[in-house]
């Protein structure tokens, strides 16, 4: 792993973008594609440094009911405007179903009662924004791992992918429709879970009705919102820009432990 | 390794001329090599820091995020070329169009925007950037830092040369008027660190910059839940968001003081020892050197 972090040209091209960025000319630099790889390598050893030091079961910090914020800042999509979407929302999600689908033994097509009648966590966790701010709110959801146990994930599964109803931009084609990835040390978390309560009432459309995911100890852009359908997955190169998420195919880490 | 004590260059053709001065060894390459790695490091770890904090220009105490009353805000007030710049510190408002909140963006028109173009990495806004660099350059700056604090140590750096003596801390007052009438120590007194400058230094490299590292650490959701003690020493990750932000102020002012001190001592003996390592000092008595004088 060193070594194909740090390899030659990699040092040169960090070399090369401190020297220059210290002088001042950081722009040109910092807009180079080379470049900003080279400096998102680091991100790996972040990655393996926390993996290290967190067990895989380790729990993230959770709070008491007193402690819950009052206001809870909805951000990115808060009304999705897609056709479908709406006519399920104005339905009262009663035709929505969750399908599992692609690595697994079987695929599953669950409505939201079916999901409600799963092993479900409650749980009081933080939930923290990459701009920098943080929220406590109360989940209840089905545990993911239980769900997963459920379809039977083939050998090859990897990844579990998260296929949302929100586009965050116009461009009609599919292409900016939010999804998200997991691994699956992540996916069998005890919280992990795909929510569909909060505090105590059912997901409000602003936070991602009828489901959205909580993948505790991540950031807030991994707690994918509005989840359509999930699929098991060996790699995440074919999806949409290949790198795992909506916001990590725009330059964010995947690994949104930090 | 003597650090800053005198192991004498040969300096023999200046110690013959008037005034005396003689060539001390005062920083090993191990510290001149940590302090510009960490010099680097630390500039660019303040402005892509900056650009992360345009993503959300706030500070609350507490676990979370208070939007209604934050203790410190960046905002801006009305549009195109009315556009105002408003910070806003425990509730009072203060215009800082220009600077914060309001500033010149790439066409050159007011840009809503916290911190300015000239004080971020990237100088768009571009948090996913921002964070890219800050935390390759965070990697940096704690590997050089484990090393030269475990340096320090080892070759006793710590022990002989920052460590304040009982007679140091007896001269503090001394010490301050001495700062104050920017007069610097000559001779043997200036082969050592002042008492000031030891403890400066002190603050600076066991006090803000590990506090850099552990508010830094307390703001990842994947540490809190390896160490929530993080959260319960820092009063929750926004204090500690504002403890960050706070350090690393003062950081930038000891290093504007850092720099001054710099020009005082004299700009260009100061520079040779950082970057060569040898440092001059003037003597008034007859210089060891001189008298050991090679041939007249």
């Amino acid at each position: 792993m060193i070594r194909s972090m740090f390899n030659r040209r990699r040092v040169a091209a960090l070399i090369a973008a401190s020297g220059a960025a210290a002088l001042g000319a950081c722009d040109q630099i910092a807009d180079d594609d080379k470049v900003a790889r080279a400096v998102g390598s680091a991100e790996v050893l972040t990655r393996k440094a926390q993996r290290l030091i967190l067990s895989p079961g380790q729990l993230a910090p959770e709070y008491k009911e007193s402690e819950i914020s009052r206001f809870f800042k909805p951000n990115g999509s808060t009304d999705p405007d897609s056709d479908a979407y709406v006519a399920l929302r104005d339905a009262g999600f009663r035709d929505w179903k969750l399908e599992v689908a692609g690595l697994v033994e079987h695929p599953l097509s669950l409505s939201l009662d079916q999901l409600r009648a799963l092993p479900s966590r409650t749980q009081i966790t933080r939930h923290d924004c990459v701009e920098g701010w943080s929220c406590i709110g109360k989940w209840k959801g089905a545990k993911l791992g239980d769900l997963l146990a459920r379809a039977k994930l083939k050998p090859q599964a990897k990844y579990i992918v998260f296929h949302c109803a929100d586009s965050l931009g116009d461009a009609g084609d599919g292409s900016d429709d939010y999804y998200e990835s997991i691994g699956l040390a992540d996916a069998f978390h005890p919280q992990t879970i795909l929510a569909y309560d909060m505090n105590d009432a059912p997901l409000e459309v602003p936070h991602g009705a009828p489901i959205r995911l909580r993948v505790e100890r991540h950031l807030g852009y991994k707690q994918a919102k509005y989840v359509m359908k999930l699929e098991a997955v060996a790699s995440l190169d074919h999806l949409h820009g290949g790198h795992g998420g909506y916001w990590e195919d725009r330059g964010y880490e995947w690994y949104g432990g930090i | 390794m003597s650090e800053l004590a005198a192991e004498d260059a040969a300096v023999t053709a200046s110690a013959i001329a008037e005034p005396r001065t003689r060539l001390i060894y005062r920083h090993t390459l191990w510290v001149r090599s940590w302090h510009w790695i960490n010099a680097l490091s630390l500039l660019l770890l303040l402005l892509s820091g900056l650009q992360i904090f345009n993503a959300d220009p706030q500070l609350s105490w507490g676990m979370t995020t208070n939007f209604d009353h934050p203790l410190v805000s960046i905002d801006s007030a009305g549009d195109g070329p009315r556009m105002r710049g408003v910070t806003t510190v425990f509730g009072h408002p203060f215009d800082t169009t220009g600077v914060l909140g309001a500033s010149k963006g790439a066409d050159g028109q007011p840009e809503d925007r916290a911190f300015p173009r000239w004080a971020t990495i990237p100088s768009l806004r571009d948090l996913g950037a921002g964070r890219h660099w800050h935390f390759l350059f965070a990697w940096i700056f704690v590997l050089n830092g484990a090393f030269f604090v475990a340096y320090t140590l080892w070759s006793r750096h710590l022990k002989r040369d920052l460590w304040p003596t009982v007679e140091d801390l007896k001269s503090i007052p001394a010490s301050i008027w001495e700062h104050i009438r920017l007069k610097h120590a000559e001779g043997e007194a200036a082969t050592r660190y002042n008492v000031l400058q030891k403890l400066a230094y002190l603050v600076v490299l066991y006090g803000l910059l590990p506090l850099m590292l552990l508010t830094g650490l307390t703001m990842s959701p994947g540490m809190d839940a390896a160490f929530p003690g993080l959260l319960w020493v820092f009063g929750g990750r926004q204090s500690a968001r504002t403890i960050h932000f706070l350090s690393a102020s003062s950081i930038v002012i000891f290093f504007l003081i850092h720099i001054f001190e710099v020009f005082a001592a004299g700009l260009f003996n100061e520079m040779r020892s950082i970057v060569t390592g040898y440092f001059a000092v003037k003597t008034t008595a007859p210089a060891r050197v001189a008298s050991e004088g090679a041939g007249e």
